[in-house]
């Protein structure tokens, strides 16, 4: 099949086909990385704007190493640094980008829906690299490329996700990748942090996690999103991780080759145990590694749909 | 100067006359209504097939002025108001300066009568500056002219200082429109609470935050035995509860919907569309069956468009930073006809109930009739003309829509106010 989307924006949109697409052709762009010299010219010639409205380092590192392996010119743009300062609305930074003749977008930022309003402003392609609440599809999909590498298919597990679904993005499009590829995905957090109606997203909902982990074949520890939502009611973190932390011990109690992935940054002792974040069940390594063939896979697939449009 | 209206349905419940037959508009007044009426006159219209009814009295408007010319004034406003068939509006106050004390509102009455097309009655505030703190000199702002005070676009949180408000307005005479919101539950909410806004990663606004004020608004006025009219109902639960209420404080409480609440429901957020972000927000499709039910059972007294024009750099930008609202004097009529004239929900007679009458008798004005002497607000519509709702027809000064795009069906062909034609189809507004 053809990739025919200008821009990647979330899971939800997506058919399980397409996210198939990226998937193996992250599994063909992965090689690059182990090469003497880590490059291939799929994009050569073109320009891709990291444009960040959030701190971030292992996205957009990640985003700047996988364009540059595809031989891609990089900008970044840290925004609070920019004119958006100056007041500048965000269709007009993304079409002052345009006007650069920059081919893609890689745009992260607090609001929700942010990348769909750049997008559906400008021609070029926009990828979504977390916005708000909503969707951070190219992490989705390196936990799902992660997941296959190591138990070999999606359809028929079980994935536990367990945390702040309520402030989480990654949740969202996790769930929404999960789903489609035919796993069975739980959310086990505190009521206090899953939002009302996700049930209808097809995912199931627990409050225990022992329970949870006995039947999980793989389990995405997220972090507790404190800084997303002032004024919001969160547990108590000692508390929290007394009843949802993933510890050695609770870990002895779930499947021995339970996949235990985590989109980073740790907060170590809060959500996880620091013995867990380091041990053989963990992957999160992995997921940082595999995160740049999946995101080489996007850029490569986004510019191919503007080319064919040509 | 003269009009004739020939041949056309009439539509008037007020004289309950539901029948072909010709009006005769002489000077500003309605001089006959009979059939086959054969007087000269300085302009006929053939209104065979249409529908003649009276103007659209539209009690919930932002018109902007003073304060926010970019995004309407009184010409602009009134001007679209005549396209869309309406001839009376009910000017909001939560312009800058607000409509809290006589000086404010002589400035506005200056200002209509200067630039207005239409009739526009004003609306005083609640309380000063709309802050929920002091209450307004409410005696003073009915002899300034205000016909309802409400700090629309806010609600009074202090249980006391609204029940001092209706009992101030009821003696005073005045009506009290509530935007029943809590905000301590609606918070920094931008959608309905619920998948959607689960989904779309925005935060939510519950319907517990409309429906709670309603009951306590409507607890208040039966206190104080005043009249209180609710504006803008969007969810079941807020219907139910006026359901109830009516049963007890029939005539002291009324209340009114707008056409996106029956038209649209949550689902229909796509791309955040940041013209679908509205306060109160759009419900479930269960509200939308819910309001529909409330106007089909006569629970729901009015429809009203809360216009409210934003400009593009307040709305094409991200969701939860967007402006609340959208325009709608425009569309009302047309999104009525599409969903409730064509769903069978209501008769043309209840709809014109609903958009005109009713209305004028709430508001305690001499509009909404055809009878003979009353001032000539009358609307000329082709029921069956389908048309596109394109955003370069747009006659107001923003063009927050979040119909464009959309067939509709009842088109506006005249619009006569005050025995003036202010509107023909075709040929645009007149001055």
């Amino acid at each position: 099949m053809l990739w025919t989307k200008k821009d990647l924006l979330g899971l939800e949109q997506l058919t399980r086909e397409e996210i198939n697409l990226i998937l193996d052709t992250a599994e063909s762009f992965k090689e690059v990385s182990t090469r003497e010299i880590k490059k291939v010219p799929a994009l050569r010639g073109k320009t891709a704007v990291n444009l960040f409205y959030e701190p971030s380092t292992r996205t957009r590192v990640s985003f700047e190493v996988a364009a540059k392996r595809l031989s891609a010119d990089v900008i970044n743009i840290a925004a609070e640094t920019s004119s958006v300062r100056k007041g500048e609305t965000l269709v007009d930074t993304g079409k002052n980008i345009q006007a650069l003749k920059a081919d893609i977008i890689i745009m992260r930022h607090n609001c929700s829906g942010a990348a769909n309003i750049l997008a559906r402003n400008l021609d070029i392609s926009v990828v979504n690299a977390g916005d708000g609440w909503h969707e951070h599809p190219t992490q989705a999909l390196l936990d799902i490329f992660t997941l296959k590498e190591k138990l070999g298919k999606i359809e028929g597990l079980n994935v536990a996700i367990v945390g702040d679904i309520a402030h989480s993005r990654v949740a969202r499009s996790d769930i929404w990748g999960l789903t489609k590829l035919g796993a069975k995905v739980i959310l086990c957090a505190p009521k206090i942090l899953l939002p009302v109606g996700i049930e209808l997203t097809g995912a199931k909902t627990s409050s225990d996690i022992d329970e949870v982990l006995k039947k999980a074949d793989a389990v995405n520890v997220l972090r507790m999103q404190f800084e997303r939502d002032e004024g919001a009611a969160f547990p108590e973190q000692l508390e929290y991780f007394k009843k949802f932390g993933i510890t050695q011990e609770r870990l002895a109690r779930a499947q021995k080759n339970i996949v235990v992935m985590h989109p980073g940054p740790i907060n170590r002792g809060i959500e996880m145990s620091s013995a867990v974040a380091d041990g053989e069940n963990s992957v999160i390594l992995e997921q940082v590694t595999n995160g740049i063939a999946v995101r080489m896979a996007v850029l490569f697939l986004v510019s191919q749909a503007k080319d064919i449009k040509k | 100067m003269s009009i004739l209206i020939k041949g056309g349905h009439v539509i008037d419940p007020a004289n309950k006359i539901d029948s072909v037959i010709d009006i005769l508009v002489e000077g500003k007044k309605i001089s006959r209504v009979a059939q086959n009426i054969q007087d000269k006159a300085d302009q006929v219209i053939d209104a065979s097939n249409k529908i003649v009814a009276p103007g659209i009295v539209d009690m919930h408007v932002h018109l902007r002025e003073p304060g926010r010319e970019d995004k309407e004034t009184l010409a602009s406003a009134t001007a679209a108001a005549a396209k869309g068939g309406v001839t009376t509006v009910l000017a909001m106050p939560n312009t800058n300066p607000a409509m809290d004390c006589p000086q404010s509102i002589e400035l506005l009455k200056g200002i209509i009568n200067k630039t207005a097309v239409i009739n526009v009655f004003i609306c005083g505030t609640i309380t000063k500056d709309r802050a929920g703190y002091e209450l307004s000199e409410i005696d003073k702002l009915k002899k300034a002219g205000a016909i309802a005070i409400s700090d629309d676009g806010s609600s009074v949180d202090n249980d006391e200082l609204m029940s001092e408000a209706f009992k101030q307005a009821k003696q005073a005479g005045i009506l009290v429109i509530c935007h029943s919101e809590d905000k301590k539950l609606s918070g920094k909410g931008v959608i309905n609470l619920g998948f959607n806004s689960t989904r779309l990663g925005l935060r939510g606004i519950s319907a517990e935050s409309e429906y709670k004020r309603v009951a306590r608004d409507i607890g208040l006025a039966e206190k104080n035995l005043a009249r209180v009219h609710i504006a803008h109902l969007s969810c079941k639960e807020s219907v139910e509860i006026i359901a109830k209420a009516k049963q007890k404080q029939e005539k002291n409480v009324t209340c009114e919907t707008a056409p996106h609440y029956f038209a649209l429901s949550e689902d229909d957020i796509v791309d955040y569309d940041t013209n679908m972000k509205i306060n109160p927000p759009l419900r479930t499709k269960e509200d939308v069956l819910a309001i529909k039910a409330g106007l089909e059972q006569r629970i729901i007294d009015v429809i009203a468009s809360d216009h409210a024009p934003h400009t593009e750099n307040e709305k094409e930008i991200e969701f939860e930073r967007a402006e609340f609202g959208k325009i709608g004097l425009e569309s009302g009529l047309a999104i009525s006809v599409m969903e409730l004239i064509d769903k069978k929900i209501l008769s043309w007679k209840e709809l014109i109930e609903n958009i005109s009458l009713f209305p004028a008798k709430i508001l305690g004005i001499n509009k909404g009739t055809l009878s003979i002497g009353s001032e000539a607000d009358i609307i000329v519509i082709d029921p069956n003309q389908e048309f596109i709702l394109e955003k370069k027809s747009i006659v107001s000064k923003s063009k927050n829509s979040p119909f464009i795009g959309k067939t509709v069906k009842g088109l506006v062909e005249h619009t006569i106010c005050n025995g003036k034609p202010v509107y023909k189809y075709n040929n645009g507004i007149y001055r």
